[in-house]
């Protein structure tokens, strides 16, 4: 027996000695009997059970399901069922047997046949049967049990391969099940009603009022009414659930009498719960309560019965305090939804100390995690500081697992519903030295962002984050925030002898060696700002620049900037250094990245709605933030449509902070101007749009472009928006774009077409102009747009990269992992692969990376790559002149904080681009 | 994208002993055999880590695991995020009813001997993930039907001896 197998090594050496048994037996001269096939099938299926692999026995399988007898078909079945194989031979061989099972009348058999299908569930499966099966279902003749069989596995062809099941007749047939006497039939046909009506509401629109009334006489019927249907005694609670969930697929029904009738349902539910309950089983109370839980589902999703709402709420309620965790945790999972209607949200609000309560209290972390969803789902103005210290509490011992999305919430709440924004500073710093490590860059870009647009609040986040820099250990998220903002505004503070220019610059110097690369050349950009805040401490600045550790600094970007730093402070005039060095001007306002990276986490559907929803009430109670600080200039700026991560857009790592002095290297997008306006250091992002098609390409205190582009195949179409921030015409205004050097190869490669736009731009408009594009080969180069125009007398030229990449022209391919592996074998040639191997520049969080990877273009394959932490992905590149299929890899490893790409594509040139492009990103 | 949306529908059912051993699996959602041990091995892992004072229920990727144990079996279920938790606890108890009802007071070496009656038991209950039929009478005497076709088990087979 089992345990007698002492070791693995045992019981495979067993398992084989039985496996080369029953493969002599098969390959025998003598013919086996049905007996003795079933036999060793049956064997086979119990040693692949066991987790070893079996492949052989298909064939005797498929024979055994042509038997006469019983007992040899179901074993035969059975064994298709688990093992089943793509090899088309057999396929035939099985629909064959399948088909005559349906054909035989024989009730036991057709059985057989209809799970066979449903379990193998294949595209073959519906080809074959998709057609027969509404037949059998719906005929007059057909036993129940079969038609129970019959609509549950059309039901699973449906969901396998929707477009090979027709609609027809059967149709209106099948809703007339709804009232069929056999309860066992009811419930089978309201499953597939259900599938088949969220994707064709009006064809079932009937449904409803059937649904009704049986749901009507299930709830009002004594408990012994339905017999065998009874569970514990609670009528029907399978059936009862499904007609719920059934009508959660329309909205509230417009017919008074079978609305009337409805709301009697679901009070009588609601008064249920209130009954002494009839058995002390945890089944009664189980099955009672789903069928509670599920009329509160449909009650919230009608939304429209503040008095059925506010009654769900209460029911909630007593929930949040029962002594079963699970009730607990569907409650305060099923209340989160009830906290976004209008109807019920002040009714849920009057909860939070239990809410609160359970966040401290509760042993198991799903349930914590829920009272953390409800509390962001009850926040509004009135609550919000209570739930935002609540949760920076929580924060300090919460399961690692969690306290990124926590932070991330608080960060949200504490923005959406700041008054007062010396307390939006706070917690965002709390938030910093709570949990630091997982307070990603959308959530201290947001902080600047916002103390930049604020000006009442600037003095206030200097003070506080002077004092923060004082601990001795302090995170180094906090050294960036507080770099940023008093290279800003530390001249706010720099009056108090406390916190004097010399002092600051000290406090901040004094981190400066315990910082990772793209801190330290933020503070460098923090110190030239200084010189210019601070007159009187420039040869301090200038001497930590020139000292050997910064100039000869091992890192490129650092040496880089101390060079040209301590260039631009040495020859500079004061007016020059003040132009350059000019505090940044308010960022237009957009949905906060924040949001939108929740929503990523999250998946869409949970948080959008609720979003939305809270959104327009917030607008009318609260008034927004969003339109407190949005300048009239982006008020009429094209309306950004993804929203990915727009705050680095126009904010950027500081990586990139020195691109504009730098001389345009190939992967700036930027190129530097002639004039010295727009040499002021305004960061821009390399490669922030290879990802995405949207967003501000370019900004500087005259003018802004922003862009939006669509792709398809080998063709695109790209609007620029050029919005004058001025109060001042421009004049001559001519954008003209531009192919690089080699001009005729250029024009071989991507086609572009313009029309000129109006030469005059007034003060605070925008022009906008369209731009036809056309690949027509792969293609390396960006185009260059050059914009030249009069301002107020003087001359302004600036040259843009356009962010046409190759990518863009990607069409995604989903393929499965045998193919992936197959093409990949397919493209081995060294030529065809380039590979590159980069630390990692943003924190390597997986979900952001898929987004990416999806954002190139290409089709991001799960569940292929055998590494679960591995990214892989798929797509052809589409020229007029040919297509490229394009296959890549991404292997992120936490530990280096590197990365691996791997392009494979069936040209190296392709393979290059790609690679440059993607290494970018990550 | 192996998971994708299906709403009302249980995507796979898994019982494993406290030692962590599967003992059935059934699957309604066709997955490559690599990916299912994958899979099991990782929610075997979750389920077998959790005390027993926690809810019955646990968020993994996108989907929600139903679980409960009885005696030295585990039972768990995988089911859309906004199916119904408490009826799935459900199904695995009326899932235990018949078994015990057909076995006579099951147990783990009644599942393990008798592998494909479990699977039977389970196909007339349950079918593409959807109940098929809730009535205790009805599913066992489906299953009591078919065994009058058959022989007794050991007549025909001597089980293989693991």
């Amino acid at each position: 027996n089992e345990e007698g197998c002492k070791s693995k090594e045992a019981e495979i050496k067993r398992i084989n000695k039985e496996l080369a048994n029953i493969r002599s037996k098969f390959k025998g001269d003598k013919a086996l009997d049905g007996y003795s096939k079933k036999k060793y099938v049956c064997k086979l299926l119990f040693i692949f059970l066991l987790g070893h692999d079996i492949d052989f026995g298909h064939m005797e399988a498929v024979n055994l399901l042509s038997s006469n007898r019983y007992t040899e078909k179901q074993i035969g079945y059975l064994f298709i069922s688990v093992l089943v194989n793509s090899n088309s031979e057999l396929i035939r061989l099985i629909n064959n047997a399948i088909k005559n099972d349906l054909a035989s009348r024989n009730p036991t058999f057709m059985g057989l046949a209809l799970h066979c299908i449903a379990n193998v569930g294949s595209r073959e499966m519906a080809e074959a049967f998709a057609g027969e099966i509404p037949k059998i279902l719906v005929a007059g003749d057909t036993m129940d049990s079969v038609k129970q069989s019959a609509a549950l596995c059309l039901l699973r062809l449906y969901r396998t391969s929707p477009d090979l099941v027709p609609m027809g007749d059967w149709t209106s047939r099948v809703v007339h099940l709804l009232n069929d006497q056999h309860l066992g039939v009811v419930t089978a046909a309201t499953s597939l009603i259900t599938t088949l009506a969220q994707k064709n509401p009006e064809e079932f629109k009937t449904s409803v009022s059937l649904a009704v009334s049986r749901l009507s006489r299930i709830v009002t019927s004594a408990s012994t009414d339905l017999q065998d249907y009874t569970y514990y005694f609670v009528p029907a609670p399978w059936l009862s659930v499904k007609l719920l969930r059934l009508l959660q697929c329309y909205p509230p029904p417009e017919d008074p009498a079978v609305r009337g009738r409805l709301t009697e349902c679901l009070e009588t539910i609601l008064n249920k719960a209130q009954e002494p309950p009839k058995s002390k089983k945890v089944q009664h109370s189980n099955a009672k309560n789903a069928v509670l839980f599920e009329a509160i589902s449909l009650i919230i999703h009608h939304d429209s019965e503040p008095n059925l709402l506010v009654r769900a709420c209460n029911q909630l309620g007593q929930f949040l305090q029962h002594r079963e965790t699970n009730l607990r945790y569907l409650a305060l999972e099923s209340m989160c939804t009830l906290a976004s209607s209008e109807f019920s949200h002040e009714a849920v609000k009057t909860h939070i100390e239990t809410v609160i309560n359970a966040l401290k209290t509760e042993r198991d972390v799903s349930v914590r995690q829920r009272a953390v969803d409800l509390l962001y789902a009850m926040c509004d103005r009135s609550n919000a500081q209570q739930i935002v210290a609540e949760m920076l509490n929580y924060l300090e011992t919460a399961d690692y697992s969690i306290r990124e999305e926590i932070v991330l919430k608080v960060a949200i709440l504490a923005e959406k519903y700041a008054v007062d924004y010396t307390w939006y500073v706070d917690t965002i710093l709390n938030l910093i030295r709570i949990a630091g490590d997982y307070v990603s860059e959308e959530v201290w870009y947001r902080v600047i962002q916002i103390v930049i647009n604020r000006d009442d609040v600037q003095g206030y986040a200097a003070k506080t984050v002077f004092e923060a820099l004082q601990a001795p250990a302090c995170h180094e998220n906090l050294v960036k925030v507080g770099g940023y903002i008093l290279g800003e505004f530390g001249n706010l503070i720099a009056g108090d002898p406390r916190s004097s220019p010399l002092i600051q610059f000290n406090l901040l110097h004094s981190k400066f060696h315990l910082c990772s690369v793209p801190t330290r050349a933020l503070l460098l950009s923090t110190y030239i700002k200084f010189v210019n805040l601070f007159p009187e401490i420039k040869t301090t600045i200038q001497d930590v620049l020139r000292s050997d550790s910064q100039l000869k600094n091992a890192d490129v970007e650092l040496q880089q900037r101390a060079v040209e730093y301590l260039r631009l402070s040495t020859i500079a005039s004061t007016d020059i250094l003040a132009t350059v060095l000019e505090e940044m001007p308010p960022f237009p306002e957009r949905e906060s990245s924040i949001l939108a990276k929740l929503k990523k986490k999250k998946g869409p559907g949970t948080v959008t709605d609720l979003e939305e929803i809270k959104k327009e009430r917030s607008s009318d109670m609260n008034g927004s933030f969003d339109s407190e600080v949005s300048s009239p200039l982006t008020n009429s700026a094209p309306p950004p449509a993804s929203s990915g991560s727009l705050l680095v857009d126009v904010f950027s790592d500081s990586a990139s902070a020195v691109a504009p002095l730098a001389p345009g290297s190939d992967d700036n997008f930027y190129l530097p101007a002639k004039t010295g306006l727009e040499k002021r250091i305004h960061p821009m992002n390399n490669f922030q749009f290879v990802c995405k098609n949207n967003g501000v390409l370019f900004e500087n205190q005259l003018l802004q472009i922003g862009l939006k582009s669509e792709f398809r195949q080998n063709l695109g179409r790209m609007f620029i928006f050029y919005g004058n921030k001025t109060s001042t015409q421009f004049l001559n205004f001519t954008p003209t774009v531009i192919c690089s050097d080699d001009f005729l190869n250029y024009i071989l490669c991507l086609n572009l077409q313009t029309k000129p736009v109006d030469p005059t731009v007034d003060g605070g408009a925008q022009v906008q102009q369209v731009v036809n594009i056309e690949c027509v080969s792969d293609f390396m180069e960006a185009p260059i747009l050059n914009i030249q125009f009069r301002y107020g007398g003087t001359f302004q030229n600036l040259s843009v990269k356009l962010p046409i990449t190759l990518n863009k022209f990607f069409q995604p391919t989903e393929m499965s992992s045998q193919d992936f592996f197959q093409r990949w074998k397919q493209l081995s040639n060294p030529k065809q692969e380039v590979q590159n191997i980069f630390k990692a520049k943003h924190p390597m969080d997986a979900e952001i990376t898929k987004a990416k990877i999806i954002g190139f273009g290409s089709a991001l394959l799960e569940e292929v790559d055998p590494n679960p932490a591995n990214f892989v992905g798929a797509g052809i590149i589409h020229t007029k002149t040919t297509q490229i299929g394009c296959l890549l890899r991404l292997e992120p490893n936490l530990q280096a904080q590197m990365y691996r790409l791997t392009l494979r594509t069936s040209k190296e040139a392709v393979s290059q681009r790609l690679c440059e492009l993607l290494s970018e990103q990550f | 994208g192996c998971l994708r949306q299906q709403p009302g529908k249980i995507h796979f059912i898994l019982l494993f002993s406290r030692q962590g051993k599967l003992r059935l699996q059934k699957w309604y959602t066709t997955l490559p055999e690599k990916e299912k041990k994958k899979i099991t091995r990782e929610i075997v892992q979750i389920i077998l880590a959790r005390n027993q004072k926690t809810s019955s229920f646990v968020d993994w990727k996108d989907l929600k695991l139903v679980y409960k144990r009885y005696a030295s079996l585990y039972f768990c279920c995988a089911i859309e995020d906004q199916d119904n938790e408490l009826l799935t606890l459900e199904v695995v108890h009326r899932y235990v009813e018949l078994l015990d009802r057909y076995f006579g007071n099951v147990c783990e070496l009644d599942i393990i001997f008798n592998f494909e009656k479990a699977y039977f038991i389970l196909d007339e209950f349950i079918m593409g993930g959807e109940v098929q039929e809730t009535s205790k009478k009805s599913a066992v005497k489906a299953i009591e039907d078919s065994d009058m076709l058959q022989e007794t088990v050991e007549e025909y087979m001597n089980k293989p001896a693991f």
